[in-house]
């Protein structure tokens, strides 16, 4: 079995977003990054299917020269192969990323290295589009299960499983689909210190993506306006039980 | 003319829609044109008077016999041939996740970009949005082009109205020409929701933990808390990273969005992606060591302390005040 998987890589914001002067970006010179979180779950299902199933495993970013870092974060939980679709840094609107998504995927076909899962996450934690795998599977004339929370490869067949009010809905696709996996499908590992040592030394495959298509284009970004009350300190330690007992009272929560 | 998906699952409306309906109707009043709804599959029927409640001054039924539960691509290919049949100026959806899945859907079909989550539109052409990143702890300003401009209308942007004189509402009915291809993907089965748990969504009191609470096993104090209250624990990223608790009690931008009278957040430092999954509480009270926890600023209440001491003195207070 043959499994892609796409990752974001973003920043690691915190308590709180800064801007940079021009509005285009977050201030990130102070800000670790990290893999996008339903993607590290998407890397980590990736890794879960090899061992079970036996394959290849590849993971896939667009983006800058230092997103190697994120690849190599997937590479030490498992994943045995890194690709970097590589820009300037600048984002990519979802129809150019997607494209630039299937080219890769086509030509892996062409040299026999079909895949049989595209695993995306369901959006990406900073941009939010909710379409990437959409997009890509429609390309590629494949279906694509988006917003799963438990995924079960059988033979040429999968089941996915995803929430909705608070149940549970069940498909089956035949197998090669594309799945958007959510957080909560499994706990990721933590990457072995071998596993950290045997990442370092991979290579990662560098491609130049041509950029196609686009129609939503970033003009500047702004923090919501916050509605900042004062907070009223209740006091401190346990000395401050009574007090917090009376403000439940107040609110109703705890009978008078 | 604007049109507007209306949402539903097996009948039942999802009130995402009727406010993308009030979103559609607004931005249709700015630019002088009729709202259109579209509902998909013949259980969907009896929303068209709510669709016209909602603003729809006509209502594109589509019914198929495949049509009879979800089905992503088909659905998108039934909003396609409303599309084709109608061109409107714009199409919305709701920001839910079947909203968002299905409007992906056209927007790939069509071959235009889509807009996910806005709070506003400027109706010029391109059109500029202005629409939720971060799960709204950033805002982005967009310029959205194509015909029709697809996007789905961020949760709560704006609150549902009714129009005081809702008409009958004119019904066209249409048999899309559904492909093997658009129902590959469908729902074919269910399990449903356990009963007797507090859902965290709707709970009135939630007891949040994270990093703070210590321990898996520190959450005794907060399950107890939460239940003299008739509330229910949630929890902090880190504490389902850790495998301290499951991901279903999560509140956050990858976790479940709460709306409680009261949220008492015990040891979360209040991270952004945090924030936007308990900013709906109306009330926080933050139990927190550090008074510079960004928790504690956001709050309307708050105990600097460790919670491991507040928490059960706070217990046995409310104890005292119920055997009163």
């Amino acid at each position: 079995m043959n499994v892609l998987v796409c990752v974001k890589r973003v920043p690691a914001t915190g308590g709180r977003i800064t801007l940079t002067p021009d509005e285009q970006e977050i201030d990130t010179r102070f800000l670790g990054f990290t893999v996008s979180p339903h993607e590290e779950c998407a890397v980590e299902e990736a890794v879960r299917l090899i061992e079970a199933h036996g394959g290849t495993s590849v993971v896939l970013t667009l983006g800058p020269s230092v997103a190697e870092e994120q690849l190599r974060d997937a590479l030490a939980m498992g994943i045995g192969e890194a690709i970097l679709l590589q820009t300037d840094g600048r984002e990519w609107d979802p129809i150019a990323t997607a494209n630039a998504i299937v080219d890769v995927v086509r030509s892996r076909e062409a040299a026999g290295m079909a895949f049989d899962l595209l695993l995306f996450g369901n959006e990406a934690a900073d941009t939010g589009d909710y379409q990437i795998g959409i997009r890509v599977a429609h390309v590629l004339g494949l279906p694509c299960v988006a917003g799963i929370k438990a995924l079960e490869v059988r033979g040429g067949a999968a089941v996915a499983q995803r929430e909705a009010d608070g149940g549970r809905e069940i498909f089956e696709v035949s197998l090669p689909a594309v799945f958007a996996v959510k957080e909560g499908i499994n706990l990721p590992r933590y990457p072995s210190v071998p596993g950290r040592l045997k990442a370092k030394k991979k290579e990662i495959h560098r491609i130049v993506p041509e950029k196609r298509g686009g129609g939503l284009e970033k003009v500047r970004l702004k923090l919501p306006e916050e509605q900042q009350g004062e907070v009223e300190i209740l006091g401190s330690g346990p000395e401050a039980a009574p007090r917090v007992v009376e403000v439940l009272q107040r609110l109703g929560i705890v009978p008078s | 003319m604007i049109l507007a998906l209306v949402e539903h699952d097996r009948g039942k409306p999802n009130p995402l829609s009727l406010e993308a309906l009030t979103f559609g109707r607004r931005l249709a009043e700015r630019a002088d044109v009729p709202l259109h709804a579209v509902l998909i599959g013949s259980e969907a029927r009896p929303l068209a008077d709510l669709s016209a409640a909602y603003g729809a001054s006509m209502v594109h039924l589509v019914t198929h016999e495949r049509l009879a539960d979800f089905a992503p691509a088909a659905w998108a290919q039934s909003v396609v041939e409303v599309v084709d049949a109608v061109a409107p100026e714009a199409v919305l959806g709701a920001g839910s996740d079947r909203g968002n899945e299905v409007m992906a859907h056209v927007a790939a079909k069509i071959g235009l970009a889509m807009a996910a989550n806005c709070v506003e539109v400027e109706p010029r052409e391109p059109y500029v949005v202005t629409r939720l990143r971060w799960g709204g702890s950033l805002l982005e300003e967009a310029r959205l082009e194509g015909v029709p401009k697809l996007l789905t209308v961020a949760p709560h942007a704006v609150a549902a109205e009714e129009v005081s004189a809702a008409g009958e509402p004119a019904v066209e009915t249409l048999t899309p020409a559904l492909e093997d291809e658009d129902l590959r993907v469908r729902v074919m089965g269910r399990t449903e929701a356990a009963e007797g748990r507090v859902s965290l969504p709707e709970a009135r009191v939630v007891v949040g933990g994270g990093r703070g609470v210590g321990s898996a096993d520190g959450f005794a104090m907060l399950e107890e808390l939460a239940s003299l209250l008739g509330g229910t624990v949630g929890v902090s990223r880190v504490v389902t990273s850790l495998g301290w608790r499951p991901h279903a009690e999560q509140v956050g931008q990858t976790g479940t969005r709460i709306a409680p009278d009261l949220y008492i957040a015990c040891g979360i430092s209040g991270a952004i992606q945090h924030m936007v999954g308990c900013k709906a509480a109306k009330q926080i009270l933050a139990i927190n060591t550090d008074p510079e926890a960004p928790m504690v600023a956001k709050a309307d209440y708050a105990v600097i302390g460790d919670l491991r001491a507040v928490v059960p003195a706070v217990i046995t207070e409310i104890k005292k005040a119920l055997d009163g």
